[in-house]
């Protein structure tokens, strides 16, 4: 199948954060390239300057689901680019690479930099970041959405996604921005903003369990939110999707490129199963093969 | 920072994704479960390496609908062809699997992460040391097993709440145990009295310590002012076990993180200004 112009084996790719194939690739050995799980492989944020991430704990499991605040640690831009990039470009597929900035000048200058470099076949946009300049987070707001991704749109020849956050009042009207601006693609859900009360109540006052105050929820908790912004989104736009959100078997991904998507992302099934990518892709092959093949009517965008 | 033998004798790499094992034997040691299960298709785990286990059935509908993500354990031997698992229930996650009977399914990804180095055997040798704390003895058990199969002696003291607790000493060799309340063992107290006094009678050794972090706090001051080199298996909430989730992070002396789950679970205790409180 095609997705913006790239050669894809199957729909089946990682969302970005939720897969780190160099550490996997330790723990895993060589088996990770020769079976590695998704189609393309999209990298955790880059950001401009290095950063540590959030204070521990990181973590809090929920129903069906967990919160995570770990806060995009990443070596920088200059540490991605010298250090992770000559290893990722050894991965079997394709590589999309995620970058976040805190002003449009920053993003800028993160895109023209991934532009730069040919082992990098696209590019997605985290718009989940308050603009410190304007104090509006950028994902959540159509204009300010729409004004970055028009400034940065022609510093790349490579596609450009853009990962909507589902933590805004309008999501298909920031799709419909981001389309306008020049977007090859969105992608959706990112987590829905969640909180986590310390497990020992009566501190007073009361606490948060993460180190980072709030956090992002992931998981089956999330499947049915994924579902209904997905469709709405497709309603909206034309470019394609990739879909996401507690995608554990591959009927998820099914309903998930029913509602629109043309790519399903894996993300928390993969910590419970570092091969779940696999698993959900030839699920959705042996349903495809039964019940008419879904890559070909939305293949080809 | 000193270097604690190199990462391919420390680290076996897993098979990619998760297996199904099934539960060949389930026994109680006191307050303790020993889970026993073939692995056929799994490669010979390093001691101090650990797996990521979930019930394969009912895994979710416990307390507060949980468990959902699977939960880490160091291996606590391999006999027979058999991982050995020693477990508490202590939540939602460890409940499950401590009901887990011969003939249940269990799935494992593993052997993970970075397991225990040998003790540097440049004259004067340094002797093991082991030190383990409640549920934290199990990494230090295959380590046992395989320094005395080196010809090492490994002597191993082991610290405890109480009796109950207590009768998980049973899984090594002549240990000498404290318990907090004084019910069993050879010391009313903690285990570190006996590590202090120990070193304090001859400090040529590498310590191997796992335990509570207190106590881990306590084991890598007390190796610090003795000069004693000491190997940490630390614990910390994961979601993933193999670097992807970030979550088992542990600040580091020169600022930073490291994730426990690729970067550990054994740390040299130089690593670390401190063994953080959770």
């Amino acid at each position: 199948m095609t997705f913006c112009g790239l050669d894809l084996a199957h729909p089946i790719v990682n969302g970005s954060g939720t897969y780190d194939a160099i550490a996997a690739r330790r723990a895993f050995g060589d088996a990770l390239l020769a079976h590695f799980p998704f189609s393309a492989f999209v990298s955790k944020t880059i950001t401009l300057q290095p950063r540590d991430g959030n204070p521990p704990p990181r973590l809090f499991e929920t129903p069906a689901g967990m919160i995570n605040s770990i806060g995009l640690p990443n070596k920088g831009l200059d540490g991605y680019l010298a250090h992770d990039l000559p290893e990722l470009a050894r991965l079997p597929v394709p590589l999309i690479t995620n970058v976040m900035g805190a002003t449009a000048d920053d993003i800028a200058a993160l895109v023209e930099a991934v532009d730069a470099r040919p082992e990098i076949d696209a590019v997605e946009l985290n718009v989940s970041c308050p603009n410190v300049k304007t104090g509006l987070d950028i994902g959540a707001d159509p204009v300010e959405l729409g004004s970055v991704v028009a400034r940065v749109r022609p510093l790349t020849v490579k596609p450009l996604i853009v990962k909507l956050t589902p933590n805004a009042s309008d999501v298909p009207a920031a799709a419909q921005a981001a389309e306008a601006a020049g977007a090859d693609a969105v992608s959706l859900i990112n987590t829905l903003r969640a909180y986590a009360p310390h497990p020992r109540p009566g501190a007073h006052p009361p606490r948060p369990w993460l180190g980072g105050g709030t956090g992002g929820l992931s998981g089956p908790a999330i499947r049915a939110v994924a579902l209904a912004q997905v469709r709405a989104v497709a309603r909206r736009v034309a470019i394609p999707i990739v879909g996401m959100g507690g995608v554990q078997t591959g009927r998820h991904a099914a309903q998930l490129l029913d509602a629109g998507a043309t790519l399903v992302a894996v993300g928390t099934e993969s910590f419970r199963d570092p091969a779940a990518g696999t698993r959900i892709q030839h699920e959705l092959h042996d349903l495809f093969a039964k019940s008419g093949d879904i890559v070909n009517r939305r293949g080809d965008v | 920072m000193r270097a604690i033998g190199a990462a391919s004798e420390r680290r076996t790499p897993a098979p990619l994704g998760r297996r199904r094992l099934r539960v060949a034997e389930r026994h109680e040691l006191g307050a303790y479960v020993v889970l026993a299960a073939p692995d056929p298709d799994g490669p010979a785990p390093r001691p101090g390496q650990f797996y990521m286990l979930a019930a394969a059935e009912r895994w979710g509908g416990g307390a507060d609908e949980r468990p959902f993500l699977p939960r880490a354990f160091s291996v606590l031997r391999v006999a027979d062809g058999r991982l050995h698992f020693m477990l508490e229930d202590v939540g939602p996650g460890t409940a499950r699997l401590c009901e887990l009977g011969a003939g249940d399914g269990l799935w494992v990804t593993g052997p993970l992460g970075l397991g225990f180095g040998a003790p540097d055997a440049r004259p004067p040798a340094r002797r093991a040391l082991l030190c383990g704390g409640g549920v934290g003895t199990a990494p230090l058990a295959i380590w046992q097993d395989e320094l005395l199969a080196r010809g090492l002696a490994a002597p191993a003291l082991l610290g405890f709440r109480d009796a109950a607790h207590a009768e998980g000493a049973a899984l090594l060799a002549n240990p000498r145990v404290a318990t907090d309340d004084g019910s069993a063992g050879d010391h009313h107290g903690l285990v570190t009295d006996l590590l202090a006094a120990e070193l304090d009678d001859d400090p040529h050794a590498t310590v191997y310590a796992c335990g509570p972090p207190p106590m881990l706090e306590a084991v890598r001051a007390l190796c610090a002012a003795r000069d004693v080199p000491a190997q940490l298996a630390l614990e910390a909430g994961m979601a993933c076990g193999f670097g992807a989730c970030f979550g088992c992070v542990v600040p580091t002396r020169d600022g930073g993180y490291v994730r426990l789950c690729v970067d550990g679970p054994v740390l040299d205790a130089g690593l670390l200004a401190e063994v953080p409180a959770h």
